[in-house]
This record gives structure tokens, C-alpha cells and sequence, in this order.
């Protein structure tokens, strides 16, 4: 069978004769995720490059219209795999806004606790691939060791380690655990204890330096112009920042600071992600001192499931399970857009409701999917061994990217 | 001092079919033949600096037949606007956005990709979730969600 690419490339014609053109992944070590970049180099500098993605693509929009709105929640957990808790409670808050919902106190900071708590282990992913690649072994294996207690830690609270469906429509699938708070105490400890020794070994060490410092730089027009948010964005010295400019679940309660860089290039992406780690770990503190006491669910019979031993002792229980389960949570006929601050940036979801209990359409704005749409402009010009550390300061989750 | 929004209404509501609020946010419903005179106004005046996001929404039964669906982000004043247009499925083409914003490039791909809306000026359509050769669009209501096409003959 002969080999034909799936979508050509206008690169297969290089503009020079002594161009010689490279292709890079879909299925490759350094790229971790699957995504193909060909690029046209001319000896060790890239001249063109055409960014490729699709090769994960599941079709989460045409199944979420085919799902009601509880059954989705596990879709959600496989966009960005690395941060799952982010995109169930920026879904969530989709649906909760459509129908005009407002969760509970104790609700509203768990969800808060457990976003920033995801998202240290989302940023530590990132600087651990990132580090790798460019021979960074230790401070890859230290890093890692840090996400695997949060893994194993998220799996004591939902039963898996990735993908938690942890929340419902109208609040969270059940309390925390006992003991659960005094561990977390424990694992930021933990983290920050190693991510000191990240900072030691990388925020001066000069093969680092060389490999990150003015390598894939952009300006703040740039990073409008291509569409890029999240740290990325605030890597390049502009304050923008969900959490802060339209503040949504308890963070207007609390106190943080949004990093931003200087110059847009791959170790500002670096140091900026390392800073929101420790504002992250600052939130969640905030958040143990001060979670409420009280329901974690709406008391609303229409959104919520009802406990099981209800189901099976009285009708209307029953009732209710069988409405909510067989025919869906019924939200109202609408739209609404409604974007949370995901670890990659706007993680912004887009429903469509024609009044029935399964979403007329559902679309996803993905961080990573935008993000890929300008990474050319950031290698062309650099060298061919500057592609794995640009690519891996983009944290491109093939997941979110391809959907 | 009018608000964020009361500003572009004054400025662009002559220009709209219908200026309306969805949950905090201001929409503006157009002709597609305002859309690049809209979002040039909107970026140069308002600050709406920020592309987010474009995609469109299938109604087999109306005519026409799809709504194509933008967002922006004003990142100074931190406020969002949503553009709605309507475009019917035979003379499915809208202006593309790629000469005010690089964002849109892979966006309007991926609008072209799912529901065959052609994006006049985007000279770069390629599909880019799927591959060349794909039959259909698969976001379309008429699309069956059991249809498949694989690229590689199953193994039996």
C-alpha cells in the first residue's frame, strides 16, 4: 500500500532546491501528543513550517449532541487529560448558566480548591516534558513525582487518577473523604519542597538558558493577533487573567497575584507557568481555611440525582431518577458562552439549548487547538532543535487540540 | 459615560439585524455582508483585540440554514462580544477574518471541515481535524452519527 499523507502540505514543494523538508511526528517521542509539524529547513534553520493536527480528533461535538447533559462529563475529562477537574467545571458552569442555577457556598470553593489544585499538576506536566526534552532528567523525574501524588491523591477523592467526572449539574459527585484535607497539606508541602529544587537546577543553569532565553520571543500584538491565551499570553507581559478580570467561582474571595513575563520567549512561558504553580498552592491553602461547611449539591430534584436509598424506598425518588436519567437535566431553550481560566488558557464552552435534555450543539473554544493555529510563526526562523522546546513550552494537549 | 456595550450599540446597532443580551453578553446578529466592516470597527474602536472563537450551528429545517457564530475578547476592558450571521447551505460563504486576525486561520478551517461553510479569502481550506478524501460534513444534523468512513480498511 503506498504511504499518502492525510492532508498534503504546500511544503512538499520546497522554495529552494537546497531546502530539504522534514517531517516531524504525528507519532514521535518529543512531540508528545499527536501532532505532525513538517518543516522546510535550510541547513539548521527553519524557513517554513506547517503545523498539523486532527490525528486524535474522537468527534466530542457531534457525541455531545447525541448525550444529555450528566453523560457528557466524562467526554469533557478527555479534552485536556492532564487537568480533567478544569474542563468538567468550565462545562459544568456552561450548563449552570443556562439554567439559571446557582451552586452552593461549600460547592463553589471545593470546585475552586480542586481547579487550582488540577491545575499545579497540569503546569508540572508542561515544565517536566519541557525539561526532559532538552536532557533535563531530574528536575522531568521530580516533577513528575509531584504529579503522581496528586494523581494518587485525586484518585482517594473520585477513583481515577486522569479522569475524575467529578462534578454533576449542580454541584459534585460526593464530599471529601476523610483525612483528605490533612493529605492535601501534606502533598503541597511536598511540592514545594521540589519545586525549589526545580528552580535550582534550571532558573540558572546556562544549557537551559540557552536552549529557552529569546528562543521563540513574541511581542503582546503577536500574541493577540494568533489568538494565544493563558500563560502564554501572559508570558509575553499583558495581565489577563479570567480569574482575575471576570472573576467566577470563589476567586473574588481570594488573594493572588497573575504572573506575567517579559518577553514572550519559552523561558518566560517556563518561569510564568513555575509562578502560577506557587499562586496555585497559595489559592488552595486559602481554600482549606476557608471551605463552608454546607451541601455540596442544589437542592433542586430536576438537576440532581437523588441519594440511592431514596430511589429505592420512595416513588417520587424514583420518579426523578428515572426523568433525569432516561430523559436528561431539562435546560431551558437558549444560548450561552461561558469560559474559565483552563491551566492552557480560555477553556471556553458554547451551548446551544433547544429546550430538551440533550444540547443542540456544544462546542468547545480550545486553548491548545488555537494555540497550534499560530505555532508556526514561532519556529520559522529558529533552529530545528528549537522546535521540541517551542512545541513544549506550548503545552499542546492533543486531547483539547483535536477534540 | 455610556457603558462597554452601550458604545458599540450606539456605534454599530444601524449596521445590526438585532442587538440583544445573553446572559451578560452583548450579541449582535448581522448580514454577512457587515461582518468585516463590524469586527474592523470592533477591533480598532472597542479594543476587541482578541479572535476566540468562530463556529456555526445547523438548522436543516430554516432558511438559511446555518448560523455562523464569533466570539470576542476586549482584553483591556474584559468584556466579550458575540457576532451571529446567518448563511444559507448552497451559497454557503462568509468573508473570512484571516486579514484581521491570524487566529482564524485554523478556525475557519475547522468551520469549513465540519459543516462546509466556505470562508471566501481563506486560501487555505485544507481539512484539519479530517483528512482529504472525507465525504460529508460531519457536524451536520443530516450527518448519522453511526456513519463511517475509515480511511483504512477494517481488518476482518
Amino acid at each position: 500500500m503506498q504511504y499518502r499523507p492525510p492532508v498534503s502540505s504546500p511544503l512538499a514543494q520546497p522554495l529552494d532546491p537546497s531546502h530539504v523538508v522534514v517531517n516531524i511526528g504525528p507519532s514521535h517521542p518529543a512531540t508528545h501528543g499527536t501532532i505532525q509539524i513538517v518543516a522546510e529547513i535550510d541547513g539548521e534553520s527553519v524557513v517554513r513550517a506547517d503545523v498539523h493536527c486532527g490525528y486524535l480528533h474522537r468527534g466530542f461535538e457531534k457525541e455531545a449532541e447525541h448525550h444529555t447533559y450528566h453523560n457528557i462529563i466524562p467526554y469533557t475529562d478527555r479534552l485536556n487529560y492532564c487537568s480533567a477537574m478544569n474542563n468538567n467545571f468550565a462545562y459544568a458552569a456552561a450548563v449552570e448558566t443556562a439554567l439559571g442555577i446557582e451552586i452552593t457556598p461549600r460547592c463553589k470553593w471545593l470546585r475552586t480548591l480542586l481547579a487550582e489544585y488540577n491545575r499545579i499538576a497540569d503546569h508540572c506536566t508542561c515544565v517536566a516534558a519541557s525539561a526532559m526534552e532538552m536532557g533535563g532528567m531530574t528536575a522531568f523525574l521530580y516533577l513528575m513525582t509531584v504529579r503522581d501524588y496528586i494523581f494518587e491523591h485525586m484518585n482517594h477523592l473520585s477513583g481515577a487518577r486522569l479522569t475524575y467526572s467529578y462534578v454533576r449539574i449542580g454541584g459534585l459527585a460526593r464530599d471529601l473523604p476523610d483525612g483528605w484535607l490533612t493529605r492535601l497539606e501534606e502533598i503541597l508541602q511536598f511540592t514545594e519542597n521540589y519545586l525549589e529544587r526545580v528552580h535550582g537546577m534550571l532558573d540558572r543553569n546556562r544549557i537551559f538558558i540557552g536552549r529557552t532565553r529569546d528562543v521563540a520571543a513574541m511581542t503582546p500584538e503577536h500574541a493577540l493577533h494568533w489568538g494565544y491565551t493563558g500563560p502564554i499570553l501572559r508570558s509575553t507581559g499583558l495581565r489577563v487573567d479570567l480569574r482575575k478580570d471576570n472573576p467566577y467561582l470563589a476567586y473574588p474571595d481570594l488573594d493572588f497575584e497573575v504572573p506575567v513575563g517579559i518577553k514572550g520567549d519559552n523561558y518566560d512561558r517556563y518561569y510564568v507557568r513555575m509562578r502560577e504553580i506557587d499562586e496555585s498552592i497559595h489559592m488552595v491553602r486559602q481554600c482549606m481555611a476557608q471551605l463552608p461547611e454546607g451541601p455540596i449539591n442544589v437542592d433542586d430534584p430536576r438537576i440532581v440525582l437523588p441519594e440511592k436509598e431514596l430511589v429505592y424506598t420512595r416513588i417520587e425518588s424514583l420518579i426523578h431518577h428515572f426523568k433525569l436519567v432516561m430523559d436528561g437535566v431539562q435546560v431551558p431553550a437558549g444560548e450561552v458562552y461561558s469560559a474559565h481560566e483552563g491551566p492552557n488558557g480560555e477553556l471556553g464552552f458554547y451551548l446551544v439549548s433547544d429546550g430538551t435534555g440533550r444540547p443542540y450543539k456544544l462546542h468547545v473554544r480550545s486553548p491548545s487547538f488555537v494555540h497550534m493555529g499560530g505555532m508556526h510563526t514561532l519556529l520559522e526562523g529558529h533552529q530545528v532543535s528549537d522546535i521540541v522546546p517551542t512545541f513544549g513550552s506550548m503545552n499542546m494537549v492533543g486531547g483539547e487540540c483535536d477534540r | 459615560m455610556p457603558t462597554f456595550y452601550e458604545a458599540i450599540v450606539d456605534r454599530l446597532g444601524p449596521r445590526c439585524l438585532r442587538t440583544w443580551d445573553s446572559h451578560g453578553m452583548l450579541v449582535l446578529d448581522i448580514d454577512a455582508s457587515q461582518l468585516l466592516v463590524v469586527v474592523e470597527a470592533l477591533k480598532a474602536d472597542f479594543g476587541c483585540a482578541l479572535f476566540l472563537d468562530v463556529t456555526a450551528v445547523d438548522y436543516p429545517a430554516r432558511q438559511p440554514r446555518f448560523d455562523v457564530v464569533y466570539h470576542f475578547l476586549a482584553p483591556a476592558q474584559m468584556q466579550r462580544v458575540r457576532l451571529k450571521l446567518q448563511v444559507d447551505e448552497h451559497a454557503a460563504e462568509v468573508p473570512t477574518l484571516t486579514g484581521l486576525f491570524g487566529s482564524a486561520r485554523y478556525m475557519e478551517r475547522e468551520v469549513h471541515d465540519m459543516y462546509g461553510i466556505r470562508f471566501a479569502g481563506n486560501a487555505d481550506l485544507r481539512p484539519i481535524l479530517l483528512y482529504e478524501g472525507f465525504e460529508g460534513h460531519p457536524l451536520r444534523k443530516d450527518y448519522a452519527m453511526e456513519h463511517e468512513q475509515p480511511i483504512v480498511p477494517y481488518r476482518t
